[in-house]
């Protein structure tokens, strides 16, 4: 029974797949982040975070330490919850591991162990095995994602709490919320999407943000339904990559069997179907990547893009509030100069965060467009890469059936 | 010998019902499984006596062959030269008479025929009744009868603990039909049957009422059905020879592993054709995706991702196509066919059976006879030797019988297995050449987008 996976993380597919999401990110010596390892225990997975840094702030160049998923969460939330940063796009925070789906199977599969053969189970626990890893690397693909982008961003790398996540090597004894503070996430969030509601509808003088809010609330929609899509083709695409597995070992049972020259015949088309399959399910994986990943993490950005359209839009309106408290201050001649400052204070966190917001939106567009565009790339590049090695299998295999009459 | 010459399928009482519900009995309570119900129908005692076929043309006979004639046989059959074909179903009739109509087409220069080509339109219900026809004159005596082509097939979905019926579609029974049709005539001795040339042949067709599921026929089925299954396990053969017990356990084998073959492969086709379905709804969100993208280049490239979908779209769902017309339908066809071959091993236990009675019954008589001798009655002796003669005559009837039972069941799985293996090469190959196919056209669209994506500034 799988209890403890220890994965030692150089492989190349889930670096280059981290990498790709943030093309813009340029190596740079000052602050580089990764996570050098991970490990998958029975609840929880331990990602070991590893900094190498020139800044002064580090006590020492090279540094890890372990941390776990609701710890990112808590960084994440400092982001957001920082006045400082209303200005900026905050990086999106990685997706809870979820294992429970790849245990489930596994758990079948092993009450089932005396129902199938030998040959079979071994089959089938390799291949929950390889999906259990997937499922693995790509968690903590995102982990790393996050905290690159942090580590990029010309701002964010500066935070306390970001450098106090990197080298504190206690427990940050951040626990996850109970009851009352999920409680009061809810309530918050339902205020915020009234309020966004109200936000959104107030139109803005500024061409640019206007036309960043239109488009921003049809992309986010349109590319979640993308995003659930892709999910459901390429679940089909591996269940059809299953059926072809049994069929492969159904052929050979019948080639071991036969009596007639049917035999080398199913033994041959098995093997065929053996390799094809393996090309079919890299297929369905790789799209899952290039594709499905893809979407998922431009649902999860351009979210976070609407949320900074939000806190400006927020700004604006407190910003035209202050006006109009300025004007009737002056009008009645009391309260002015209180007013004044609140007023001067709106103004320049708007402008502010104005400004920023600029210049994230220009950017998450520039980001937006050269990742789909590696993506895209590789994606139809391994689609043509697998198509050529399937028709190369099946076009031998023929030739071989077809002299053996 | 007792020939007498019926040509009306099993000891049946027409229908009393005078109209033929042949497609509302599509959920009616005959077994539906891939066990053909020739089987239980052949198995009940006695069989109609079988027809020595009427030959037409100067070759021999087909039951007393030797050796040398078997091959000549087997040459001839390559220069074999009939086409059939079974098209355009249209409803005829409406409400409750309405049934489906096919189109039998039948092009030949063999000369049995009385027409080069010959288009007649036939029923469901024809094709069955030909079916019954043909088993209940051949099987007892060691013929592989094609088995009659199902109205819906019973899939296993993957996932599922009851198997589906699935209600074939018109064009899907039309292909069934026709291969039915074609491997009946494969047989040389079916060929020259009357039965299987009047029904190609002949505008008219006298009904076939005893195939419905819920008719007399159809309830004495069943009832022979769970008979012979109690009978199997009662009859137990001395097998004196070891051919038949192998091929039996090979036979048994290879029912299981194409079962085991066909569930999969349906389930494949499932899974495509969801897949197909899945793939045209993504494209057509990509699409969208596309034109709600402000960058130009990306917009045109995510568009152009959505045309190469939809056309991958069609492309598996002409595979899944394939993956049923091709490999699934073969695999049905052969579970039956299976069945058929095992129902042909089952009639020549049966024959023992019955071999072994009369000698039982002999024996008796004879045991009789002596106690008469000496109990001194002249009358009753006379009619125990008379007994005893007709008995002795039975058993030898019985012998010659399972001896050509056996002569034909072996000749027959020779060819059998001739076919199979010719009809699972060509198959699978021509199957092969369709992924072939479409691997190439997922290049081709593949290499179009490929610039596409480049083409993103």
């Amino acid at each position: 029974m799988m209890s403890n996976l220890d994965i030692n993380f150089f492989f190349e597919d889930f670096r280059l797949n981290a990498y790709i999401l943030n093309v813009d990110l340029q190596t740079d010596a000052t602050l580089q982040v990764d996570i050098s390892d991970a490990l998958s225990e029975r609840d929880k997975v331990k990602f070991t975070v590893h900094t190498k840094s020139t800044l002064p702030n580090f006590k020492q160049n090279e540094f890890s330490v372990v941390r776990q998923h609701e710890e990112f969460i808590w960084l994440h939330d400092s982001f957001v919850e920082n006045e400082e940063y209303a200005g900026y796009i905050i990086p999106p925070s990685p997706p809870r591991p979820d294992f429970d789906a790849s245990r489930e199977k596994l758990q079948k599969l092993g009450e089932g162990e005396g129902s199938m053969t030998k040959e079979e189970f071994t089959k089938m626990k390799q291949e929950l095995e390889a999906e259990y890893l997937a499922i693995f690397k790509k968690t903590v693909a995102m982990h790393e994602v996050f905290l690159c982008r942090v580590a990029a961003h010309p701002v964010l790398r500066k935070d306390l709490n970001f450098h106090v996540f990197l080298e504190y090597n206690q427990d940050l004894s951040v626990r996850g919320k109970n009851k009352k503070e999920k409680l009061e996430d809810f309530f918050k969030n339902v205020v915020k999407s009234a309020d966004g509601v109200l936000v959104a509808g107030v139109k803005d003088v500024d061409d640019f943000f206007e036309h960043e809010k239109t488009f921003l609330l049809e992309y986010h929609n349109r590319v979640k339904d993308s995003s659930a899509k892709s999910d459901r083709m390429i679940r089909s695409h591996k269940s059809a990559a299953d059926d072809i597995n049994r069929i492969a070992s159904t052929l050979y049972t019948l080639g071991t069997q036969d009596s007639t020259d049917l035999c080398k015949f199913f033994l041959k088309v098995s093997e065929l179907f053996e390799k094809t399959r393996k090309i079919e399910a890299r297929v369905a994986a790789d799209e899952d990547l290039k594709l499905a990943d893809l979407l998922k993490y431009y649902l999860r950005e351009s979210q976070a893009a609407k949320d900074l359209l939000y806190r400006r839009g927020r700004a604006l309106v407190d910003y035209e509030n202050a006006n109009k408290a300025l004007d009737k201050a002056r009008a009645k001649n009391k309260d002015v100069l209180q007013a004044e400052t609140t007023q001067q204070v709106c103004c320049q966190k708007f402008e502010k965060i104005s400004e920023s917001a600029k210049q994230e939106l220009i950017d998450f567009k520039t980001r937006r467009v050269a990742a789909f565009r590696k993506n895209l790339v590789e994606l139809a590049e391994l689609e043509l890469k697998h198509a050529k090695g399937n028709l190369q299998l099946l076009q031998s295999c023929l030739g071989v059936l077809k002299g053996d009459t | 010998e007792d020939i007498s010459s019926s040509s009306n399928g099993p000891k049946a009482e027409p229908m009393l019902l005078d109209h033929d519900p042949d497609d509302l009995f599509a959920e009616a309570t005959e077994e539906v499984s891939l066990d053909s119900p020739e089987r239980q129908m052949i198995l009940s005692d006695g069989p109609s006596p079988a027809i020595t076929p009427v030959t037409i043309n100067p070759r021999a006979d087909v039951f007393d062959r030797s050796p040398d004639q078997d091959e000549d046989e087997e040459e001839n059959r390559d220069t074999f030269d009939i086409q059939i074909s079974v098209s355009d179903p249209e409803k005829v009739g409406d409400g409750m008479n309405a049934y489906m109509a096919y189109k039998v087409t039948t092009k030949t220069s063999l000369s049995i025929f009385s027409r080069d080509e010959v288009c007649v339109k036939r029923r469901f219900s024809d094709f069955l009744g030909l079916h019954s026809k043909l088993a209940s004159k051949y099987m007892h005596i060691g013929y592989i009868v094609p088995p009659a082509p199902e109205k819906s097939i019973v899939g296993q979905r993957l996932g599922r603990r009851s198997s589906a019926v699935t209600e074939l579609d018109p064009d899907a029974k039309a292909c069934l039909c026709c291969r039915y049709l074609l491997r009946t005539v494969k047989q040389p001795a079916l060929l020259k049957d009357p039965d299987v040339l009047q029904f190609l042949e002949s505008s008219e067709l006298p009904r076939a009422v005893s195939t419905q599921a819920l008719s007399g026929a159809g309830i004495l089925r069943m009832v022979n059905k769970a008979a012979d299954a109690v009978n199997k396990m009662t009859i137990k053969m001395n097998e004196s020879d070891a051919w038949f017990e192998e091929k039996q356990q090979q036979f048994e084998n290879l029912d299981v592993q194409l079962r085991k073959l066909h569930a999969s492969v349906e389930s494949l086709v499932f899974h495509r054709k969801e897949l197909s379905v899945n793939t045209a709804s993504f494209a057509k969100s990509a699409a969208m995706l596309g034109n709600s993208e402000d960058h130009t280049a990306l917009s045109r490239a995510l568009s152009q991702l959505a045309e190469v979908e939809e056309k991958i779209d069609q492309l598996h769902q002409d595979q899944a196509c394939a993956d049923f017309y091709l490999i699934s339908e073969l695999l049905g066809d052969y579970v039956r066919l299976i069945t058929a071959v095992k129902g042909v091993f089952d009639q020549r236990m049966k024959t023992w059976a019955k071999c072994q009675d009369a000698q039982v019954m002999l024996q008796r008589k004879r045991e009789a006879e002596a106690k008469l001798q000496h109990a001194n009655k002249p009358d009753k002796l006379q009619q125990a030797k008379d007994e005893i003669r007709e008995w002795e005559g039975k058993v030898q009837q019985g012998e010659r019988d399972f001896e050509q039972i056996s002569k034909n069941i072996r000749r027959e799985v020779g060819r059998f297995e001739k076919d199979r293996v010719k009809d699972f090469r060509v198959v699978i190959i021509k199957y092969l050449e369709s992924l072939v196919h479409t691997q190439q056209q997922l290049i081709k669209y593949w290499e179009a987008f490929l610039p596409e994506a480049k083409a993103i500034a």
